[in-house]
């Protein structure tokens, strides 16, 4: 058998037009949530900037102070999320910055953490299980006696969350994992535990959702009752006029969805969250890996051919003296 | 047959002015090595939240596997498409890929934050196969462990022992096979690993052929690192160079090049990201150097006569491993942003562990050729 370069390039382009097949198919359709689901839901117009949740976390999760805090170690003040703090809330600042809640001349705040996705990319780019989708909660954790610290869930992210500690010789990944380790003694998620004004609530992610779209309903300065800390639990609600909202609850379907779940009255890609397709990067990486390689079909084919072809065609490399694989003699 | 497929050892000095710099960089390598396993990765680069891969990742994985691709693309073209003419290219190219791998697969150690758990991603139970880096983690083991088998005879012959290596042939066949299904697999994962990072990746690169993109420069930049190798070994080794048969080569390589252009500037076209190629920015004057150097061998290696003459082919070889480079460098790290405020750029000690690397795959290549039938055996030598 001796081909020409028309049988070469028929061969080079039947190969690609397999994968090329692969690429195109039909990946799998994003997750959905686990019906008892667990979340947050972050109202910026709700919230004064106190911080009070950022100390919360960093308490409960044992973290020590940020090494980004700057010069004065006096003052644990992180400007971002990362190994040391799994939660921060940034200011948006506009012009004369006078006005809350405004896009011009004002500012606003937004609270950055695990957004705890349906579908994370962090869990399918694990290689290793270290990230891992609670199937009742759906609390996206991380273990890290299985994690490897290839970071590959760092890079993934579409929301820039999970961080690591570059600085040590025996690393972790850090991340916000909904205070599930203070759950068996009754606690939440610290962050709404300590909230005084309810603008970080804990609870069942329909429920909040039913809050969230309750608040989207109301007229601006109307009067009406805002839960804090748990939603569902013990009352600890007050009465406010409804602040202006913009007409969207961020994490409904961004991806496929968040459990944690926003609300704003300045745009959300103003407030560091861009707009997002709502098929998850996740569901779309996984049914091109399923399409290529779904029970090892089509690798298994392909060896069989390669063995068939590679078999005629080394053989005659031992012709000469029946041992020389590489025509050695 | 036998007589024109002949190898043998070099032979000569081991120890040259090349080999002692060489030694000298791949210590200097192990030195801030060391420093990284005492005090962290950000001890010795420039890693951050922002770009979590660096040239570690970037270069010596993806960059060095696929510039190990020249023992892939012989075995495929000499033993899938029987092109017996080039079996004299076999040996070196699949000594080359042998390093290379090995070296790329045992980098990834350094970069591993927690590599005392290497070993999860093969557990039961750890193993999380939707994982595109599962696939490209077990591909790459698995090849490497191939790669030693298949280049076992080398060492038998040296030891002697021809029981063994009759019965190994007589299964070389399958692990020839395995050679060629394995970076099949893992070269296109290599692409598919951008997927996930959906548009933190910039359009220019993010699309679903990624797979297929760096499948096909794997096999490029193979059959340009043979060409390169080949014409290094007759300079350096001063050996009567294989221009002849690199001629032939270089018309299967263009051929692989011309499609490959095709689909790259096709899917550009068909997604509507080619807008972005002359936008005033860093992505795009990037993306314009990998174009040049992928288009460039397209120009230079036209003719017949252009593919015979020694200096075009060692350019355009040169060319191509510049342009699958650039795709690589330019997907995982030019084209990928996860947020403003975050800059990389390797540091100092970052590029000598990456210089090091190379310069060891250098010497370790340079003393098994001196010691091990690899290279052809020239009348003359």
């Amino acid at each position: 058998m001796n081909i020409n370069r028309r049988d070469f390039l028929k061969g080079a382009l039947a190969g690609g037009a397999l994968l090329g097949m692969g690429a195109e198919a039909e990946a799998r359709p994003n997750k959905t949530m686990p019906p008892q689901a667990l979340g947050l839901l972050f109202d910026s117009a709700l919230c004064i900037g106190c911080k009070a949740c950022v100390a919360a976390c960093k308490r409960v999760n044992g973290l020590p102070p940020d090494p980004t805090s700057g010069d004065d170690p006096m003052w644990d003040a992180p400007l971002d999320m990362s190994a040391y703090t799994y939660n921060v809330i940034k200011v948006y600042k506009s012009g004369t910055a006078v006005h809350k809640d405004q896009e011009t001349d004002g500012y606003a705040f937004m609270k950055q953490s695990c957004l705890h996705c349906v579908d994370p990319s962090c869990v399918s780019a694990c290689p290793v299980s270290a990230m891992l989708k609670d199937p009742v909660t759906g609390i996206v954790s991380y273990d890290a006696g299985a994690c490897i610290g290839c970071r590959y869930c760092v890079a993934a992210c579409p929301f820039g969350v999970p961080r690591f500690e570059y600085d040590k010789a025996l690393p972790k990944i850090g991340k916000c994992e909904l205070c599930r380790h203070r759950m068996a003694d009754g606690h939440y998620a610290a962050c709404a535990e300590v909230c005084p004004t309810g603008a970080t609530l804990y609870g069942k992610v329909t429920d909040l959702m039913t809050e969230a779209r309750r608040r989207l309903a109301l007229k601006p300065g109307e009067k009406t009752v805002f839960p804090r800390g748990e939603l569902g639990g013990p009352d600890q609600s007050y009465s406010a006029p409804a602040p202006k909202y913009i007409p969207q609850v961020y994490g409904e379907k961004e991806l496929g969805g968040t459990q944690m779940i926003k609300l704003a009255s300045v745009p959300f890609d103003k407030l560091g969250h861009r707009p997002l397709p709502e098929r998850s990067y996740a569901s779309i990486s996984e049914g091109l890996q399923h399409t290529l390689y779904s029970y090892l079909i089509l690798p298994a084919a392909v060896l069989g051919v390669l063995g068939v072809v590679a078999k005629r065609n080394a053989k005659h490399d031992d012709d000469d003296d029946g041992s020389a694989g590489r025509g050695r003699k | 047959m036998a007589n024109a497929h002949a190898v043998a050892p070099l032979g000569g000095r081991l120890v040259t002015p090349v080999t002692v710099v060489l030694a000298g960089l791949t210590a200097i390598a192990g030195v801030i090595l060391l420093i990284r396993f005492f005090f962290g990765i950000g001890a010795v680069t420039n890693v951050n939240d922002g770009f979590p891969w660096g040239i570690w990742i970037a270069y010596d994985v993806m960059v060095g596997s696929a510039l190990a691709c020249g023992g892939y693309a012989m075995a495929l073209l000499v033993y899938i498409f029987n092109r017996g003419e080039y079996h004299p290219l076999v040996r070196p190219a699949l000594l080359a890929s042998l390093f290379g791998y090995t070296l790329a697969g045992a980098s990834v150690i350094f970069d591993l934050g927690r590599w005392w758990n290497v070993w999860h991603i093969f557990w039961p139970g750890y193993a999380q196969i939707n994982s595109v880096m599962f696939e490209v983690a077990v591909c790459i083991t698995a090849y490497i462990v191939v790669m030693w088998i298949e280049f076992s005879p080398v060492f038998l012959e040296k030891l002697g022992m021809k029981d063994v290596k009759r019965k190994l042939n007589k299964l070389l066949f399958f692990f020839i096979a395995l050679g060629v299904l394995l970076p099949s697999m893992h070269q296109s994962s290599l692409g598919s690993l951008l997927v996930v990072f959906g548009y933190q990746v910039h359009p220019l690169w993010q699309t679903m052929l990624l797979p297929l993109l760096f499948l096909m420069t794997a096999i490029l930049l193979g059959f340009a690192v043979v060409i390169f190798e080949a014409s290094l070994v007759s300079v350096g080794f001063k050996r009567p160079g294989e221009t002849s048969i690199l001629a032939r080569l270089s018309r299967i390589m263009y051929w692989t090049l011309a499609a490959y252009m095709a689909v790259r500037v096709g899917d550009l076209v068909w997604r509507g990201a080619l807008g972005a190629a002359f936008a005033p920015t860093l992505e795009a004057l990037m993306f314009w150097i990998e174009m040049l150097a992928f288009s460039a061998p397209l120009v230079l290696l036209a003719s017949e006569s252009s593919r015979a003459r020694a200096s075009r082919l060692f350019v355009s070889a040169v060319l191509l491993m510049l342009g699958g480079f650039m795709l690589r460098i330019n997907g995982f790290l030019v084209g990928y942003e996860t947020g403003s405020g975050y800059h990389y750029f390797p540091s100092v000690p970052e590029l000598l562990v990456t210089i090091g690397l190379v310069a060891f795959e250098i010497l370790a290549y340079i003393v098994f050729v001196r010691m091990l039938p690899v290279l052809p055996k020239h009348a003359t030598h």
